[in-house]
């Protein structure tokens, strides 16, 4: 997919969207709502004409290919079942247009079915399905056909938490076990994590950044992905730089970045600088020996762990801990923070001090 | 409590009132001929068959009958092929015209009946297709179209697009996935315009009068209004005909009513 771009009316959709997709990948395709990741996918898809660009599948042109030429499967939202249809002919619906023989199809379908554990549904027809059920046989009409690429555009968002978990457990393991190439839809940084071996961060229409999800996370290209990506949010400490380097002003608040990096950032003196701290990474120290402190304002446990609400000075301040100390509402705290979790994003973007 | 007395009231008041007409025929056409022109008139029929012997045997009333089903229902299948190609293209593809187009069907069946009948009957003249079967249907298909149209692009725009989509990415060509997942899902649609069509066209008077004056062609409510002679008036048979005229789309109509109202697209998304 090279250069893609996509206009309705007036509205640019799609800005210059190139990414290559590799055999047996599992590529996700992750932003907010409305910034054009179903529309990339409706794109490969043949759904919608591209206003520019190309797209190829293994080297051929298929833009001005009709959807049923691009040897393509699309699993929707809303599952988009054949209603009037049982399970069994919903799967073999796509077979019969090809003209496969009824054995042929009697035994691929008999194979999805029994890959996905719906071989006892056949006969039903999806009204008597519950969300999971459909979900899987969506996917069953998917893998029936055994196209060259699988389209997902956010099968999992119409499930519950606990079968949204178990699925995506399952699409990883159908994943291995089929080696298809999958190109994965999804607003949920759960799914993009769990499920990608490469995810590209959309936003506003361009690609943000584009990496394992290790790199996404551990390394966010600018200030949109590191904030997407993690909950809670990484804490941004947006501020100026004082003359020699060693303060960040930011609001009332000034950080200390001498124990930091102070060497480093002195050539940026004088400029606006993002600092960007996962909650994870702040650890409480002993009083007195914290980079910040607060006072608490919130508690939030999950059990595992705890989410702390500190306000520094205006600025409010997710930290993550563990249960190890006692700590309430009102009580006055210091974070740590070791130097290489610290993230620096100069206009936004990435610096490596 | 006090309220739902009331609306039953209401409810009952109404029906009365559309079906009194209905009534009245109908016991009319259980009268003998005595009862019939008895002063005062008797309200219940002693059910007696006769007029309806009469009716079939002394008037042909069959051969009207067959007449009229031949036109309804072809004027039924034929509008509602063309009217769904026309109304998914105006669900589907929402070009900026659409709209006009719609307003502009509405307007044409707006249009009196009498204004379109003298060029109507010098097309069929021309097409020697006066007293025909096919130049009653074209008439006919013409004026049912607009509203075939309306009624089955709703029924056609509430067809999820997604179930559409993963037709045509799973093989079928537009075509194909219009009659294979598209039609099925509208059926309450095309049923329901096939019935409104076909109640339509087997109630139609005026064009049937001016395009059908050979009797061998002509559909009920022609055939019934020229029961009359010269010297008669056959109040009965007419009576009798006219309740074997309705039966047909009170019959259809309780048979349909299940298909029209039964959403047949739950369980295609979630829901």
């Amino acid at each position: 997919m090279k250069h893609l771009s996509k206009r309705f009316g007036a509205a640019q959709i799609l800005q210059d969207i190139s990414f290559d997709v590799a055999d047996g990948e599992f590529c996700i395709l992750l932003g907010p709502s409305g910034c054009g990741k179903s529309t990339v996918l409706r794109l490969i898809a043949g759904l919608e004409q591209p206003s520019g660009g190309e797209i190829a599948i293994d080297a051929e042109r298929v833009d001005t290919l009709a959807p049923r030429e691009r040897d393509i499967a699309f699993v929707f939202q809303n599952y988009a079942l054949y209603p009037h249809m049982t399970v069994f002919d919903n799967l073999a619906f796509s077979l019969r247009l090809r003209g496969m023989s009824t054995n042929d199809i009697g035994s691929k379908v008999k194979e999805a079915a029994r890959l996905l554990e719906i071989e006892e549904l056949l006969q039903r027809r999806p009204q008597a399905l519950s969300g999971g059920q459909r979900q899987r046989v969506a996917l069953g009409r998917a893998i029936v056909r055994q196209p060259k690429i699988f389209l997902f555009d956010e099968p999992l968002s119409n499930l519950d938490a606990t079968l949204r978990a178990s699925m995506r457990v399952e699409l990883a393991r159908l994943h291995r076990r089929l080696r298809a190439t999958i190109v994965y839809v999804t607003h949920d940084q759960a799914e993009a994590l769990t499920l990608g071996e490469k995810i590209i961060v959309l936003h506003q229409g361009t690609i943000q950044q584009t990496g394992a999800a290790s790199e996404i996370y551990h390394k966010p290209a600018n200030t949109m992905v590191a904030r997407f990506v993690g909950t809670p949010q990484m804490n941004c400490f947006k501020g100026k730089l004082d003359d020699n380097g060693a303060l960040l002003h930011c609001n009332s608040l000034r950080l200390d970045l001498t124990g930091l990096l102070q060497t480093a950032l002195a050539r940026l003196a004088g400029r606006s600088l993002t600092l960007g701290v996962r909650p994870e990474d702040f650890h409480v120290a002993d009083p007195g020996q914290g980079w910040i402190s607060g006072i608490v304002d919130l508690v939030e446990d999950l059990g595992s762990d705890r989410f702390l609400h500190v306000k520094c000075d205006g600025i409010d301040v997710v930290a993550r801990t563990g249960r190890e100390r006692r700590i309430r509402p009102e009580d006055r705290i210091d974070l740590h923070v070791a130097t290489e979790q610290v993230h620096f994003f100069l206009d936004d973007k990435r610096i490596e001090p | 409590m006090k309220r739902s007395v009331a609306l039953l009231f209401y409810s009952i008041g109404i029906a009365l009132y559309c079906l009194v007409p209905f009534l009245w025929f109908v016991l009319t056409s259980l009268k003998s001929s005595a009862e019939l022109t008895a002063i005062p008139p008797e309200l219940i029929p002693s059910f007696h068959w006769g007029f309806y012997q009469s009716a079939l045997q002394n008037y042909g009333l069959l051969h009207y009958v067959a007449n009229s089903a031949i036109v309804a229902a072809a004027t039924a299948l034929i509008t509602v092929a063309i009217g769904s190609l026309a109304a998914y293209a105006i669900a589907r593809f929402q070009l900026t015209w659409t709209n006009f187009y719609l307003l502009l069907l509405l307007v044409v069946s707006m249009f009196p009946q009498i204004a379109i009948a003298g060029p109507i009957w010098t097309i069929l003249d021309r097409l020697q297709w006066l007293n025909t079967y096919q130049g009653l249907v074209a008439a006919y298909i013409a004026l049912s179209l607009p509203l075939a149209i309306w009624i089955l692009a709703t029924f056609f725009r509430e067809v999820p697009r997604e179930i559409e989509e993963a037709a045509l990415i799973d093989g079928c060509s537009r075509l194909q996935a219009l009659y294979k997942v598209v039609l099925p899902l509208a059926a309450p649609g095309i049923l329901t315009a096939g019935l409104l069509v076909f109640i339509h066209a087997w109630n139609e008077f005026f064009f049937a009068l001016i395009i059908m004056t050979d009797p061998t062609v002509q559909t009920l409510p022609v055939g019934i209004a020229l029961f009359p002679g010269e010297y008669t008036m056959p109040w009965g048979e007419i009576a009798a005909a006219s309740t074997i005229a309705t039966l047909p789309l009170v019959v259809l109509t309780l048979i349909f009513q299940r298909g029209i109202v039964r959403g047949l697209s739950a369980g295609a998304v979630k829901g």
